[in-house]
């Protein structure tokens, strides 16, 4: 396979808002006629069809800027030479894009370029990928005859002395250099910054020839604004900014498309290699969810897959009080299947269950989840999603029908108003959180209900118009406050209730909703936000046009989780905003496959494409399938497993891909269950927290070294390719399978394609899905079956997937978690854009540069109360726990409000969350817990004595030498 | 070294059937809303949907000798439940 280059039109295609079809018009371009929607640039109606005029500033992702004039035509009847980029095609013009005064023009500006450019292109990074060469052979650049001893950018010394125009290079960034000595001043990066990703940390500095790109002030890379998306690294036509691991590999030489595994966006890239080495992750253009764009962990982050900590050899141990063995591959396996069969057979049938992973593939999750009910013949199987959006799959199953968004990404293009409840895109989901914010500068309003003031809520060219800095934990009382103003104040959309929802459900939660205590006035004093502000936010949200919601785990991660969702959903079809483009209900997904996890039959008590054990129907068609009479009763939820094995009756659990003692709350607990394991397995690329309690370490492989699906928040199901050979030797599908061969079942797969094409078979939401047809299209969206052979951008557009939308009662119950004297803080936890989930990947890449601690963000009033400056190590402490971290003093959080990451587990936020959790899914309520700040002089007890078993609990045995 | 050796003294546990209790009567909080027959059934399906036979069984025999601890709606739909 090839270096896969996508071809770049130079300028956008017009922007068509849903419902206008656009005009088209017809030219002729060097004598060739075309035809192109009206608002296309000659120049990219000339690439159309094939013409590629020659340019420098102008590239696909950004609006024409018309400034190095190289992309110069000739009209017919009209004067002059204008810029094909900025110069939009008309009906009947006749376009030349190539004539002797052209050739001269470009000449001579080129001539001009390379004057003040250094001529090292042999020994240059970028060589064989420079714009600027390209340029200069297309337009026929023979000399330079100006010299270089005039004033220039290119020598640290002219005539002998310092050159006082030189600037050193920058290599700050841990990812990429800054070489302002080959500048061209094109401004694709600043643009890059602006209108791509909108962190605007870039311009160019000074006039004329003292024109510089300057991120900030002139600060280095490090220290500016920028977050290093690597947009403009991406839009330099030279090697002014450049991947560090391109000046120290050199150029890739072929690329396949893959799919990231960090955050649920699920942007599309292509790896680029030299053999099997990977050079460099570049964002692929035609990539459905992220259209080219990239963020630090997806673009940069991905060293972790060769960093030296990775185990590659399996290994055992009969207790975890002794170093690790390793052993073959054969030993391993043979080992954790008798140990399952011994403990079933001592304990029984339901004694022993697993853990699929939210980051490993669709595939991997199914073959987990048949394992346990084909092979352990329960349905213990449960997946992370139980901690983040469980309450997501319940609450709109529920009033909608089904367990997922309602959306694409692009919708966001349609939207007028934007909702955001509980979600940080810019942290946690970035790459949607620029074309969020590319639509709040184009004009859509905002809404953010949130206790911290996200970067969403003021940052450069957005501000909220409503920011509603509720108190956590006051979710479902804001959201009815919200629906009282909708229907009292006759907001409702009548007509669409009517049409698509049962109207005496509805009828029932109208009257609930605008009973007086539900009024934003009865609820402003303990939401801790006016009135005014509350009805205001409810009437853009129901007035202002097309209006979607986005959530994220600030709505889920709740005693009243599924009820937030419910009232999200009921919100949404009382204004009609579903089931159209711009409009809808949008779960943000922490992790790269938590939406496929969950299709794919990962909840104990559902097969995949959410159908419940208990159907004898579905039931039995798997059952068929796999040769098997499956268990009707529903498994244990992950929480569960712990309180069972804490009673003694749960003694082996396989765990494939999760880190649950780190990212589980109440760690003491879940610690507590995980010592009374007899067995517990885990498969993972590195000895993560949850295997110091491990029997059985079966090491896993990485995105890069196996085929697979991915599923993103937008349900679009995209492949993830192999470019490399798992270090470990099996890709992780084969390492389950190879479990499941020796428990006895008969599998054969040899290729994960085929496991889909079992699930296909299985699914009716996935019944038109193979890789050959994602190979073919790209991505795909479920439901794709014979009723959407295109897949479904759009769900509930006629009906919704249940029928009639179900309206649901949403009573407010203030969760038990509560400050008082001894806790008077309230935590919440959250993510920051430079790790990822617990770390594991992140933290061994230089990504740590940015992060490479967890830190308590406190009011400087609560601070100051303490005696708590800023830097100090403080005591975090709740009923469940106490941990040390240090303090950063922040006006984000409110007073009374204290937030932390859960990122490294040298400090093990989740020491201190409780056991609280939703009440219909169990998931964790990691966003409230009662806590105290005191300074500390040390870490806590805890974290020194877990300190010190970790570190014994890690220990590999050294076989003697021989 | 068992689990013990990392309790903080002033870790305050909650025991299992204390969190089974709490669950049940959670569920009914949300189901409280509703006319009585269809609160007692939303409630007593919830549970036959999502909790294993297990955690039936021993919610369904603390009812039996008594139901200390739980709400009436979440005692009544308890009951309810199918063996």
């Amino acid at each position: 396979m090839a270096l896969i280059k996508e071809i770049d039109y130079g300028t956008p295609a017009p922007r068509v808002p849903d419902g206008v079809e656009l005009a088209t018009v017809t030219l002729t371009i060097d004598g060739q006629t075309v035809t192109v929607p009206e608002g296309t640039s000659i120049m990219r109606a000339a690439q159309m069809i094939g013409t590629t005029i020659p340019k420098l500033c102008a590239t696909d992702n950004m609006a024409a800027f018309g400034s190095c004039r190289m992309c110069l035509i000739e009209i017919e009847g009209r004067g002059g030479t204008p810029a094909s980029c900025t110069t939009p095609a008309a009906n009947g013009i006749v376009v030349h894009t190539q004539t002797d005064k052209l050739k001269r023009l470009r000449n001579g500006v080129m001539e001009l370029y390379i004057s003040d450019h250094p001529l090292d292109c042999l020994t240059c990074a970028a060589n064989g990928d420079c714009e600027l060469q390209d340029t200069a052979g297309a337009v026929g650049l023979r000399e330079v005859r100006y010299g270089y001893d005039g004033r220039n950018h290119v020598f640290a010394k002219t005539n002998g002395l310092a050159n006082p125009d030189f600037i050193k290079k920058d290599d700050s960034n841990p990812y990429f250099t800054y070489d302002p000595s080959k500048c061209i001043v094109c401004n694709r990066c600043v643009r890059a910054c602006d209108e791509v990703q909108g962190t605007f940390a870039l311009t160019i500095s000074g006039r004329g020839l003292d024109s510089r790109v300057s991120p900030g002030q002139n600060d280095p890379f490090l220290s500016s604004e920028c977050v290093s998306c690597g947009a403009c690294v991406q839009a330099c036509p030279t090697a002014t900014l450049t991947e560090k691991a391109v000046i120290d590999i050199g150029q890739p030489e072929h690329s396949a498309v893959t799919t990231c595994a960090y955050c649920g966006v699920g942007c599309t890239f292509k790896a680029e290699m030299r053999g099997e080495q990977l050079v460099r992750m570049v964002p692929w253009k035609d990539g459905k969810a992220n259209h080219g764009h990239s963020c630090v962990k997806g673009r940069f982050a991905w060293g972790y897959a060769t960093h030296r900590e990775r185990i590659t050899k399996p290994m055992i141990r009969a207790t975890i009080h002794e170093p690790w063995r390793e052993v073959s591959w054969e030993e391993a396996i043979r080992h954790t299947a008798s140990e399952f069969k011994r403990i079933q057979e001592k304990y029984g049938k339901r004694s022993v269950g697993g853990i699929t992973s939210s980051r490993c593939t669709n595939e991997e999750s199914f073959l987990v989840q048949k394992l346990i009910r084909q092979g352990f013949g329960n349905n213990n199987v449960d997946t992370c999603a139980r901690v983040c959006h469980s309450p997501t799959g319940y609450g709109l199953s529920q009033t909608y029908g089904t367990s997922a968004g309602t959306q694409d990404f692009d919708s966001v293009e349609d939207t007028d108003v934007i909702l955001v409840i509980g979600a940080n895109p810019p942290d946690a989901h970035p790459v949607f959180a620029s074309r969020m914010k590319q639509r709040i500068r184009e004009g859509a309003k905002l809404i953010v209900i949130d206790p911290r003031k996200t970067d969403l809520v003021r940052s450069a060219h957005i501000e909220a118009d409503f920011h509603l800095p509720l108190r956590p934990s006051t979710n479902v009382a804001m959201l009815n406050a919200l629906a009282h103003v909708v229907v009292t104040e006759g907001l409702v959309d009548e007509d669409f209730v009517r049409e698509r929802c049962d109207w005496d459900e509805f009828q029932d939660w109208a009257e609930f909703v605008a009973r007086p205590d539900h009024s934003p006035e009865a609820v402003a004093e303990y939401l801790g936000v006016s009135a005014d502000d509350v009805r205001g936010a409810a009437r853009l949200y129901a007035t202002g046009g097309r209006a979607a919601i986005y959530y994220g785990l600030g709505v889920t991660e709740h005693s009243q989780g599924s009820t937030a969702v419910i009232a999200i959903a009921n919100l949404a079809m009382a204004t009609g905003n579903v089931g159209r483009k711009g409009v809808g209900v949008n779960p943000l997904r922490g992790q790269n496959n938590v939406q496929g996890a969950c299709d794919m039959g990962s909840f104990p008590h559902e097969l995949a494409g959410y159908r419940h054990i208990s159907n004898d129907v579905v039931r039995k068609q798997f059952g068929d399938m796999w040769g098997v009479e499956l268990d009707a009763e529903p498994g244990l939820r992950i929480p569960n497993m712990f309180d069972a094995a804490v009673d003694g009756v749960f003694k082996g659990m396989y765990v494939q891909g999760e880190d649950i003692l780190q990212s589980d709350p109440d760690t003491v607990h879940v610690s507590a269950g995980l010592a009374a394991l007899e067995c517990l397995v885990v498969q993972d690329l590195f000895l993560n927290e949850t295997a110091t309690f491990a029997h059985v370490f079966l090491p896993g492989c990485s995105f890069l070294e196996k085929d697979g699906t991915f599923t993103n928040a937008e349900r679009r199901i995209q492949l993830i390719r192999k470019v490399m050979a798992p270090k470990n030797g099996y890709g992780d599908w084969e390492v389950t399978q190879l479990l499941a061969r020796e428990m006895g079942l008969d599998w054969n797969y040899e290729h994960p394609s085929q496991i889909m094409d079992e699930i296909a078979a299985l699914t009716p939401t996935f019944a038109n899905v193979s890789f050959a047809m994602l190979a073919e299209k790209g991505s795909v969206q479920w439901p794709c079956n014979d009723a959407a052979p295109e897949g479904t951008p759009t769900m509930h557009i006629d009906k919704f997937v249940r029928g009639k939308g179900r309206f649901m009662l949403t009573e407010y119950v203030p969760t038990d978690e509560r400050v008082g004297p001894r806790f008077p803080l309230l935590l919440t936890t959250g993510r920051i854009l430079s790790q990822y989930n617990v770390g594991a990947q992140t933290r061994r890449t230089a990504n740590s540069t940015w992060h490479e601690k967890d830190v308590l963000e406190i009011h400087p009033q609560d601070a100051e109360d303490r005696g708590v400056r800023d830097g100090d190590l403080i005591k975090l402490k709740s009923r469940a726990g106490a941990i040390a971290l240090h303090a950063k003093i922040s006006e984000k959080v409110a007073p009374g409000v204290v937030y932390t990451t859960f990122h490294h587990p040298d400090t093990q936020a989740n020491v201190i969350t409780t056991d609280y959790s939703d009440w219909a899914t169990n998931c964790p309520e990691y966003k409230v817990t009662a806590v105290q700040v005191t300074l500390a002089n040390g870490p806590t007890e805890w974290q020194e004595r877990y300190d010190i078993f970790a570190r014994e609990s890690r220990k590999v045995a050294v076989e003697p030498a021989e | 070294m068992g689990h013990s050796q990392f309790d903080d003294e002033e870790h305050i546990t909650t025991t299992s059937d204390e969190r089974l209790i709490y669950m049940a009567n959670q569920i009914g909080k949300f189901f409280v809303a509703r006319p009585l027959d269809q609160a007692v059934k939303g409630m007593a399906k919830h549970i036959a949907d999502f909790w294993d036979p297990r955690m039936r069984a021993k919610i369904r025999a603390h009812v039996e000798s008594g139901g200390e601890g739980l709400d009436p709606l979440a005692c009544e739909a308890i009951a309810s439940l199918q063996k």
